[in-house]
């Protein structure tokens, strides 16, 4: 039995304040930073914890996030623990610094506020910005609530840093939807998160010129590959990390995290596929379904990079028919990226089910009860009669 | 389990200084110099011009390449004057 010994009370705060908030109990030593809708006040409060003297945070001002990214980086080569913030555009301006601070290593913590990627342009949510990302390398959480974006900063910081994994790690949570909402909010004690947080100690560090290293030499076909492929194993490794510090974070909280949510999967006949917080209005929707005695189930992945394969298969076998909904176009001609990954995964199952994608929420267009009932309406149709109309398609179009 | 895999420094630093002197370019040659002592006047501009700084001087004099390092771009045979051409680029044999 897990022994709550963190503060109670709720308060209430949007999901861009709880996560300024986490980064302020977390205090980092940077935090390089250029404000972007929905992500702004996440800059914003942050800096004013950092002008009030309520962080000993070096908070640098950049002009772009290619920049924030860049000193992110820079800072993270001279040892310091490093958090930023971004969204949409932000986010795809950092693309090329994502793969270096993956690559060199540095276990960078960055909120992502999702938000869609112009043109057209538009400031509201959707995925396609950290889709875009999710092969830089960078661990990717997701936030279903201001709660669950609160307490994966935390989980992050400790994922990134742990010394089987040292990658950075983005939580996502939905423009918008979650970052300007309010909601109530479990706080954890500060001294509780200084605990759970410990101290980042880099094996390196620029500033140390007693021992003068090399970060980013020129690496060739001999190193190359090699240095990829340890990278490529670190990252796997991340999942057992992340089982291991949301079982800790549970001891210390009474809110346990594992690598998804089933919510009513154990025996569903269908199931649905969701991240965020359109998983959220799926719970309802089937609530809602199970009452007309219909048996449908969700599965909300929290992790989503690395990719839980194995653990989705397991989770998914046994279920009639799956659609899994994505809130961003791979732009492939075959659905969205989750689409592509589950069905993927689902292909070592013997007695495969039928897996369906669709496309929704785009730009902030609403995904309400009624279209994930309809949703799962269908897919019990596509198991009934095995049948499947279109395997990919738009939903709320 | 069993991880034939090399153990590579993590993200790639390099931890100790100076070592680009440990990794030998001469591994890239295609081509490699020759000299023709009987040609070379010693002006030396072959060493002013190796990129790879694999022309070795000895007391003033060009006496021949470093070929761990020498990478075999052959600028050092197109920069000695027309008139000498003491170094011709030669097939490497492996
Ligand atoms: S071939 Fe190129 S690298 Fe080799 S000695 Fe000549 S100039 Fe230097
Ligand atoms: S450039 Fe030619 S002549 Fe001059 S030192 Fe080099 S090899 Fe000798």
């Amino acid at each position: 039995m897990s022994i709550v010994k963190a503060a109670t009370k709720a308060v209430a705060y949007t999901g861009n304040s709880a996560v300024a908030y986490a980064m302020k109990q977390i205090d980092p030593d940077v935090c390089a930073a250029y404000p972007i809708t929905p992500s702004t006040q996440v800059v914003e409060e942050f800096s004013g914890y950092a002008a009030d003297g309520e962080v000993s945070t070096e908070f640098v001002t950049v002009e772009s996030e290619h920049s924030a990214m860049s000193a992110c980086i820079g800072a993270a080569a001279a040892g310091a623990r490093v958090m930023t913030a971004t969204s949409s555009q932000g986010l795809a301006l950092m693309w090329e610094m994502l793969y270096i601070a993956s690559g060199l290593r540095f276990p960078v913590v960055m909120a992502t506020v999702n938000r869609a990627l112009s043109a057209p342009i538009n400031i509201h949510c959707d995925h396609s910005d950290s889709m875009g990302a999710r092969d830089s390398g960078w661990i990717q959480l997701y936030s279903e609530t201001v709660q669950e974006a609160y307490d994966n900063i935390f989980q992050a910081v400790r994922i990134a840093e742990h010394e089987t994994v040292l990658t950075p790690a983005m939580v996502c949570l939905d423009g918008f939807i979650t970052s300007h909402a309010i909601e109530s909010l479990f706080l954890i004690e500060d001294s509780k998160v200084k605990e759970f947080i410990g101290e980042y100690s880099p094996k390196h560090s620029l500033l140390d010129i007693e021992n003068p290293v090399t970060y980013g030499a020129m690496t060739l076909p001999d190193t190359y590959m090699d240095l990829k492929h340890e990278q490529s194993r670190a990252i796997a490794r991340a999942k057992d990390v992340v089982v291991q510090v949301g079982k800790e974070f549970g001891e210390l909280t009474g809110r346990t995290y594992g690598l998804m949510e089933e919510y009513r999967l154990d025996d569903a006949d269908v199931a649905v596929v969701v991240l965020n917080s359109a998983a959220g209005t799926t719970k309802v929707a089937v609530d809602e379904l199970r009452r007309k005695g219909m048996k449908a189930g969700l599965l909300k992945p929290r992790l989503y990079r690395p990719f839980p394969h194995e653990e989705i298969r397991e989770a998914l076998k046994g279920v009639k028919a799956v659609c899994v909904l994505d809130r961003a176009d791979s732009m492939s001609g075959f659905g969205g990226p989750i689409f592509t990954d589950v069905r993927s995964a689902l292909y070592e199952l013997p007695e495969k089910p039928p897996v369906v994608g669709r496309i929704f929420g785009l730009g902030g267009r609403d995904f309400k009860v009624k279209d994930a009932a309809a949703v799962i309406e269908d897919l019990f149709k596509v198991a009934e009669t095995g049948k499947v109309d279109a395997l990919t398609k738009y939903i709320g179009v | 389990m069993a991880d034939s895999a090399k153990k590579m420094p993590l993200g790639g630093v390099i931890e100790k200084a100076g070592s680009a002197d440990d990794y030998f370019t001469g591994d890239w040659r295609k081509l490699k110099p020759v000299l023709d002592g009987e040609k070379c006047t010693n002006c030396l501009i072959c060493w002013v011009m190796c990129p790879d700084s694999a022309v070795i001087v000895e007391d003033g004099k060009m006496v021949g390449f470093d070929m761990e390092h020498c990478k075999g771009c052959g600028i050092c045979a197109v920069e000695c004057p027309d008139k000498i051409k003491a170094i011709d680029m030669e097939e490497e044999v492996s």
